[in-house]
């Protein structure tokens, strides 16, 4: 298990101190996360890294997740797709029956934490309890809340309005509120499989099992097989710019083989590759972690060419790994790359392609944009940050001026 | 023996005012309701994000006008907006405005609305001080922890202090001055932080510390 002072040598001594001292500055009060599910997810995955190390800063922070059946679960993910503004239909007993699973979950309270900090909308109805619970509360929305649905944005609205603060991911998903609204990003963790470092040899490995030649350009994009990833638009981007130089292509991403739709993409994605033995689809099994490390380590352009995305938090693994990035400026991107500072944002396929020739051919400038994008990861997207947002987010709190002398 | 200088740092956490706007009459409203904090936040944002970055980009609005809008005439305006001159953030709101403002008068630019997904959204900041425990009593202890302390508590010293906090100077050059030292807290107080990076900074104010140290 990480502890904080782990990150030390990655962003320096004088953050972590000061790390502990914001969680001093706390003065023991208790933090009480509650979502949907303990396992798969980023919530879970990011809450399962995140406690262990707010914990070692002697937060007193604890977990629970409420409970509900096969049915509350339909209902929370028709508002999972509504709130991406996929249309839904929602019947009158389907809003009761999520309250109703909402309050038979009072009980995950008892402890009446000093902070109770509920993330997503599967148990945002829990906030019907604030006044005989107590505490400070605050929603933590985790999803792309861009276009919701007016049904599904006007039920969740009243239940949001009754929390101390709400927090998002991008300035994108801001709504007009009574109450404040934070932005936190999310972030990486630089320790675990998918981001640590890897020697040469480790790399190598990956690359030969895969048949790819390490000695020629690879262009890579690392994303789930999905319509809005853009796999056909990428091909074609490649397209282009192999008529001028001899590089490969590696499209890698797991996907749910239960999705028709994913299928449906891999399969298009494969025939539209069929015969350039230059493009490699790998369709990863979940858990290979340290096999996209890899691939993205022995990349020489990376690509995030999505036509919608919510963070899209691959971009920020690309950078960590010093990686000249070429990305669509949609989503949580755009607070990724600084245009030509820190990678590229396009708009079409012919674009992406012009830039790919460009830090294919121009190796230094590429180098120069790999270099910015990582320390602008390392200031901005790594865990240890968002460690002290947190942080900063509980002691708001009970502070309300726009300066706060702690 | 003079007053001790002890080091502070900062942090910032960003609000979303919920605001945004597509187009330069939006911005002006903007830029004419926003609170003094979400001014401070957007001509400071990248010098805190991308202190690794030289030459700096500039404030968030001109980085919107010439990047979503394609005004380039109007971007380069704001962006040399010389915001080391102010000395209170509603002086350098009013200049903000004011420059949007003859734009709009000029009417002879067209006026563009930005592409979808690329609306500039106002926010603002709650910013948190703390002491991080470091004290100087000479330059030479002063010399040791700015070679260490955390890039956060420069900043807040060489920037925040002076603008937000309305100091009048940044809080070292204040202290230089208060322990006689006032050569180098004119020389300090002459730089334009604004045009450098945070770690170049950081390296220039060693030097000059350093050559004062000697003599």
């Amino acid at each position: 298990m990480s502890r904080v002072s782990d990150y030390a040598p990655i962003v320096g001594d004088s953050f972590v101190d000061e790390l502990r001292l914001l969680a001093e500055r706390l003065e023991g009060r208790s933090v009480q996360n509650i979502n949907s599910t303990s396992v798969g997810g980023g919530v879970a995955e990011i809450l399962l890294r995140m406690l262990p190390l707010l914990q070692d800063l002697g937060v007193r922070a604890r977990w629970d997740v409420i409970k509900g059946n096969e049915r509350f679960f339909l209902i929370t993910k028709k508002m999972h797709n509504a709130l991406h503004g996929v249309q839904e239909q929602f019947s009158p007993e389907d809003w009761e029956f999520f309250l109703e699973v909402n309050r038979q979950n009072v009980d995950v309270l008892a402890d009446k934490a000093d902070i109770l900090f509920i993330h997503d909308p599967q148990p945002i109805a829990l906030v019907e309890n604030k006044k005989a619970n107590g505490g400070s509360w605050i929603w933590r929305c985790h999803i792309d809340f861009t276009a919701p649905l007016p049904a599904v944005w006007s039920f969740l609205r009243k239940f949001i309005g009754a929390y101390d603060v709400a927090v998002f991911s991008a300035p994108a998903f801001s709504r007009q509120l009574a109450i404040p609204q934070v932005l936190i990003s999310p972030s990486i963790d630089p320790l675990s499989d998918k981001n640590k470092d890897l020697s040469e040899e480790e790399v190598g490995a990956v690359c030969a099992r895969f048949g790819l030649d390490q000695k020629r350009p690879i262009v890579a994009q690392i994303s789930r097989f999905d319509y809005l990833k853009d796999p056909l638009g990428v091909i074609g981007a490649y397209k282009l710019v192999k008529e001028y130089i001899d590089c490969q292509l590696v499209l890698a991403g797991g996907g749910a083989t239960d999705d028709p739709e994913g299928l449906k993409v891999l399969e298009e994605v494969r025939a539209e590759a069929d015969k350039d033995p230059d493009i490699f689809v790998l369709f990863l099994p979940p858990a290979s972690d340290l096999e996209i490390n890899a691939l993205q380590r022995a990349s020489t352009v990376i690509l995030q060419k999505s036509l919608r995305e919510g963070f899209g938090l691959t971009v920020s693994e690309a950078l960590w790994k010093a990686k000249p990035v070429i990305a669509s400026a949609v989503g949580g991107i755009p607070l990724q790359i600084a245009h030509k500072h820190s990678g590229i944002l396009t708009h079409s396929i012919e674009g992406t392609a012009y830039w790919i020739k460009q830090l294919l051919n121009e190796p230094e400038y590429a180098r120069r944009l790999g270099a910015n994008g990582r320390e602008h990861v390392r200031n901005n997207f790594l865990i240890t940050r968002h460690i002290r947002d947190y942080l900063l987010l509980f002691l708001s709190l009970s502070k309300k001026k726009d300066i706060v002398f702690l | 023996m003079g007053p001790e200088f002890a080091f502070y740092t900062r942090f910032n956490l960003p609000l979303l005012l919920g605001v945004r706007a597509r187009t330069i009459p939006e911005l002006l409203a903007g830029l004419q309701a926003a609170p003094g904090a979400s001014i401070y936040y957007h001509t400071h944002r990248f010098l805190q994000q991308h202190h690794y970055m030289s030459p700096e980009p500039p404030n968030d609005f001109a980085f919107w006008v010439t990047g979503s809008l394609g005004l380039d005439a109007l971007g380069e305006r704001l962006a040399s907006i010389d915001t080391v001159k102010f000395r209170t953030i509603t002086a350098l709101q009013q200049r903000f405005v004011e420059v949007v403002e003859a734009f709009i008068r000029d009417g002879k630019s067209p006026s563009p609305e930005c592409p979808e997904g690329e609306e500039f959204h106002f926010l603002s900041c709650r910013t948190f001080i703390l002491p991080t425990g470091l004290k100087a009593r000479d330059l030479a202890e002063f010399l040791a922890v700015l070679r260490t302390v955390s890039i956060d508590s420069i900043y807040f010293h060489m920037f925040e202090a002076r603008l937000r906090l309305e100091r009048g100077e940044n809080d070292f050059s204040n202290w230089f001055e208060g322990i006689g030292r006032k050569d180098l807290a004119a020389e300090i107080a002459r730089l334009d932080p604004y045009t450098m990076t945070l770690e170049g900074l950081r390296k220039t104010l060693i030097q000059k510390v350093e050559r004062h140290v000697q003599s």
